[in-house]
C-alpha cells in the first residue's frame, strides 16, 4: 500500500512541475458567472468509481475546495459506471435521490425532462473556454437550444500496443490506414506476437473498437431520419475487413469482457489492443517488475482510418442536475468549480489523462505534451461519434447499443458463426425493433 | 394472521404484481408507460435473440437439473454410508453451496479464462492439449461450461437434502425387505426411492426453480455472450430494461418466466407426489 502511494505521489510530483508552464488562451472577457447559492445548501453526488486512483483523489480534494470556498456540503458516492445508469434512472423516476449524477454516455437523453437547464452555465464555461466540441452538444444540447446537462469529458480509447513487438514485426507504429492495419495485424500474428480486441459482451471495449470498424468503412446504424441503415455495402466490407482481421487475434477473444484485454495486454500476452489509458496508468504504478518494465514499451495511438476516416466512440461522460433537488444553483455552482481551470486542469493531470476534455481550451493542458504518449487520448472528445450516430438519442440508440447490436454484428461475421451478409441482416432486424416507429 | 397477510401483500403481491403490470405496458427508465396490451409480448416472440434466450434457459435448466439430481442422489447415498470422518465430510461437500455465487463465479472465470485458464494450463504442461480451451468463446462451450458451474454449485444442496431425508427411512423398512429377499437394487426401487420421493419432489423443485432463473452465474462468466448463446431469459430480461431502458419490455421478458416455473411446480406437486407408489401401489 504504502510503496504504491510514494509511486503516485512521485507522479504528483511530476505533473505538479509541468503544470508551472504558462498556459496560453485568450479567456473571453465577457464570460462572467454570479449565483449565490441557496442558503445551508448541501448536495449529493453521485459519481462512476475511478478507473485511475489519481482522478478520484484529486476531484476529492477539489470538492473540499469547494466546501471550503462555500461551506457547502458535498457527499459524493462512487458506483461502478455499469451501475450509475440504473441508479440514474431510479433517481430520474421517482424524483428523489443525489442533486448531481454524473453518468455515461446517452443517459441524459433518456430523460431530457427531469434534468435541470444547464444552459446559462454551459454557455458561461463555453464562453469562457474556448467552446464545447460537438459531441458534447450533440449528447447534451438535443434540440441544438438547451442544455440538459454539463459535459465532464470522455474515457478515450484507443490503440495500446508494444512498441517493440511492433517493430520486430518491421512497423514503427500503428499505421494510419486500414490496410496498412491489417498487414501489421497479420505481421504481428505471424510473429507469434498476435493482437486482440473484445468480441465478448464488453460494454466498453467491445462496442467502442467495434462501432470504429462499421464506421470507417462508412457503415451506420441509421441515417438522419432514423431509418435503420446498417444493412449496405458499407457494412460489409467493414465486417469482411473484420474477418480478416479476427483470424490474427489471439483465441479466446469471442468470450473477452472488459478486464480481460487489461490483464492479458499486462501479462504481455498480447501486443496490441484497444483500452483507455489506464493499462498505462497501472503498468506506471505497478509494484511488479515485469509489468513496471512494460512502461516504456507501451505506447498509444488513434485508430487507423478506413475510406470513411477514423472517428471513434469513446466512453462519454457527463453531469446532469436533476429537477427535484432542492439547491438548483449550488447544484451548478459545485459543476461550474468542478469545470474551471484551477480544478479540471489538476484533474486531468492527476488522471495522466484519463478523462480527455469537452472544452477547446483545455487541449492546453500540458498533460497532453508532458508525456508523448499521453497525446494520442487528447481529442476524444473532439473527434468523437455517439454510438447511434447519424439519428438522435434517446431509448432507441441506448438500446440498441445496450443490446450489442453491433458487437454481436461484428462477432458473428468474424468467428463465421454467419457470413457478413447474415449477420448484417440480422443486426438490420434487431435494431429496427428499436427504431420502430 | 395479520402481520403475515401485510408482510406478504408489501413484500410478494405487490412487487410481483407491479413487475407483471409493468409488462403489460411500454415503461422506459425515466418515464411511466402506458397499458399496450400484450404488444411486448408478440414482440418478444418475434424477437431472435428472446427466442434463443429461452432455448438456453430450457437447455440450460434440463441438463443442469438432471445432472444435479443424478449426482446430488449418488453422493447422498454415499455419505450415507458408514464412512471415516462423517460429519467432517458432509461439511466439506456443503462448501461449494456456502461460497457466495459471485465469488465462485469469479472463481469460475478465471478457470474459464481463455488466457489464464489453470485448466488449459495443467493441460498444455502435461502435453495433452497444444493450444488453451476456448472455454467460454465458442457458444457450445460456453453452455456446457456454465452448466458445469451451476451444476458444482447446485449438488451440495441436493445432496444434503436427499441426504437428510435417507436419514429418516426406518432401518426397519430395510430389514423386512431384507427378510422378504429383496438385493441392493430391489430395495433401492422399492423402499429407498418411493420413501425418497416426497424430498425429492421439494427439492427438484426449488433446484428446478434456482436454476431457472439463475443470473449472477452467466453476469459474471459471460454477460450472455458469445453471440448470445448463454443468455437466459433472466439475464436477458435485466439488459432489456435497465442498462437498454426498456423497463417494460424486460418486466415482460420476467413476466414469461412465471408459467414455465408454474409448470415446474406443479409438475413436481402432481407429478412426483404420488401417494399410491410411495405405499407401494400402483397408480391407477
Amino acid at each position: 500500500m504504502s510503496n504504491k502511494r510514494r509511486d503516485l505521489l512521485k507522479a504528483g510530483a511530476g505533473v505538479a512541475a509541468a503544470a508551472t508552464f504558462p498556459m496560453i488562451w485568450v479567456k473571453d472577457a465577457h464570460a462572467q458567472w454570479t449565483s449565490t447559492p441557496e442558503k445551508g445548501a448541501k448536495l449529493r453526488v453521485l459519481r462512476w468509481s475511478r478507473f485511475v486512483q489519481g482522478d478520484i483523489d484529486q476531484y476529492m480534494k477539489s470538492v473540499a475546495a469547494f466546501t471550503a470556498k462555500t461551506g457547502i456540503e458535498v457527499r459524493v458516492d462512487n458506483e461502478s459506471w455499469e451501475d450509475v445508469r440504473p441508479k440514474a434512472a431510479v433517481a430520474a423516476n421517482t424524483g428523489a435521490g443525489p442533486d448531481i449524477i454524473l453518468g455515461t454516455n446517452d443517459d441524459a437523453n433518456l430523460y431530457p425532462e427531469k434534468l435541470l437547464d444547464v444552459t446559462d452555465l454551459a454557455n458561461y464555461l463555453g464562453k469562457k473556454y474556448g467552446g464545447w466540441y460537438p459531441a458534447g452538444q450533440a449528447y447534451l444540447r438535443p434540440n441544438g437550444k438547451n442544455w440538459i446537462g454539463i459535459p465532464l469529458g470522455a474515457a478515450g480509447s484507443m490503440m495500446v500496443y508494444r512498441e517493440s513487438q511492433l517493430k520486430a514485426a518491421g512497423f514503427d507504429g500503428v499505421p494510419k490506414d486500414t490496410d496498412g492495419f491489417l498487414r501489421m495485424m497479420k505481421a504481428l500474428h505471424a510473429k507469434g506476437t498476435p493482437g486482440g480486441f473484445a468480441l465478448g459482451h464488453a460494454t466498453g471495449d467491445a462496442n467502442t473498437w467495434c462501432h470504429w470498424l462499421v464506421w470507417a468503412f462508412g457503415g451506420k446504424m441509421v441515417d438522419k431520419s432514423g431509418k435503420v441503415t446498417i444493412d449496405s455495402p458499407e457494412t460489409l466490407k467493414a465486417l469482411e475487413y473484420g474477418k480478416e482481421l479476427y483470424s490474427t487475434f489471439i483465441p479466446g477473444t469471442l468470450s473477452w469482457l472488459d478486464p480481460s484485454n487489461n490483464k492479458v495486454f499486462l501479462d504481455g500476452q498480447i501486443s496490441i489492443t484497444n483500452n483507455g489509458i489506464s493499462v498505462y496508468f497501472a503498468a506506471k504504478n505497478s509494484k511488479d517488475p515485469k509489468v513496471n518494465a512494460l512502461v516504456s514499451d507501451i505506447n498509444h495511438s488513434k485508430y487507423p482510418a478506413g475510406p470513411a476516416g477514423n472517428t471513434a466512440f469513446h466512453l462519454f461522460l457527463n453531469q446532469m442536475i436533476f429537477k427535484y433537488t432542492k439547491f438548483p444553483k449550488a447544484a451548478k455552482e459545485f459543476i461550474r468549480f468542478m469545470m474551471e481551470e484551477e480544478q479540471y486542469g489538476q484533474w486531468m493531470q492527476a488522471s495522466i489523462g484519463y478523462v480527455a476534455h469537452p472544452l477547446a481550451a483545455y487541449e492546453k493542458n500540458p498533460i497532453w505534451t508532458a508525456d508523448p504518449k499521453h497525446l494520442p487520448y487528447r481529442d476524444a472528445v473532439k473527434e468523437l461519434r455517439p454510438a447511434g450516430y447519424d439519428g438522435k438519442l434517446g431509448y432507441a440508440s441506448a438500446g440498441a447499443l445496450a443490446d450489442f447490436i453491433i458487437v454481436d454484428m461484428v462477432a458473428e461475421a468474424a468467428s463465421g458463426s454467419k457470413s457478413p451478409k447474415e449477420a448484417m441482416e440480422r443486426a438490420a432486424k434487431r435494431a429496427e425493433r428499436y427504431y420502430k416507429v | 394472521m395479520l402481520p403475515a397477510g401485510a408482510l406478504l401483500l408489501v413484500f410478494l403481491t405487490y412487487p410481483l404484481g407491479l413487475g407483471t403490470w409493468l409488462g403489460f405496458t411500454d415503461a422506459k427508465i425515466g418515464r411511466p408507460g402506458e397499458w399496450i396490451g400484450a404488444e411486448n409480448f408478440t414482440y418478444l416472440y418475434g424477437d431472435s435473440v428472446a427466442r434463443l434466450s429461452l432455448f438456453n434457459t430450457f437447455f440450460y435448466t434440463i441438463v443442469a437439473s438432471v445432472l444435479k439430481f443424478v449426482l446430488g442422489l449418488w453422493l447422498a447415498l454415499l455419505l450415507n454410508k458408514h464412512l471415516p470422518f462423517k460429519a467432517f465430510l458432509r461439511a466439506i461437500v456443503l462448501l461449494p453451496f456456502i461460497a457466495p455465487t459471485a465469488l465462485s463465479a469469479i472463481a469460475f472465470w478465471w478457470i474459464y479464462d481463455p488466457q489464464f485458464s489453470v485448466v488449459s494450463w495443467l493441460l498444455v504442461k502435461m502435453g495433452l492439449i497444444d493450444r488453451y480451451i476456448d472455454f467460454l468463446g465458442d457458444p457450445w462451450m460456453a453452455r456446457f461450461s456454465t452448466i458445469f458451474a451451476n451444476v458444482w454449485r447446485g449438488v451440495p444442496f441436493v445432496a444434503i437434502t436427499l441426504l437428510a431425508g435417507l436419514q429418516t427411512i426406518s432401518p426397519s423398512l430395510y430389514e423386512a425387505a431384507s427378510l422378504d429377499g429383496a438385493n441392493d437394487r430391489q430395495k433401492f426401487w422399492y423402499v429407498t426411492l418411493p420413501m425418497l420421493t416426497p424430498i425429492i419432489a421439494v427439492v427438484m423443485t426449488f433446484s428446478v426453480l434456482f436454476t431457472f432463473t439463475d443470473f449472477q452465474l452467466i453476469y459474471v462468466l459471460t454477460r450472455g455472450g458469445p453471440l448470445n448463446a448463454t443468455h437466459l431469459m433472466a439475464t436477458l430480461s435485466f439488459q432489456r430494461a435497465i442498462p437498454g431502458g426498456a423497463l417494460g419490455e424486460g418486466a415482460a421478458l420476467a413476466t414469461a418466466m412465471v408459467p414455465f416455473l408454474l409448470a415446474a411446480i406443479l409438475f413436481s406437486y402432481f407429478g412426483l407426489q404420488r401417494r399410491a407408489w410411495q405405499q407401494g401401489g400402483d397408480d391407477q
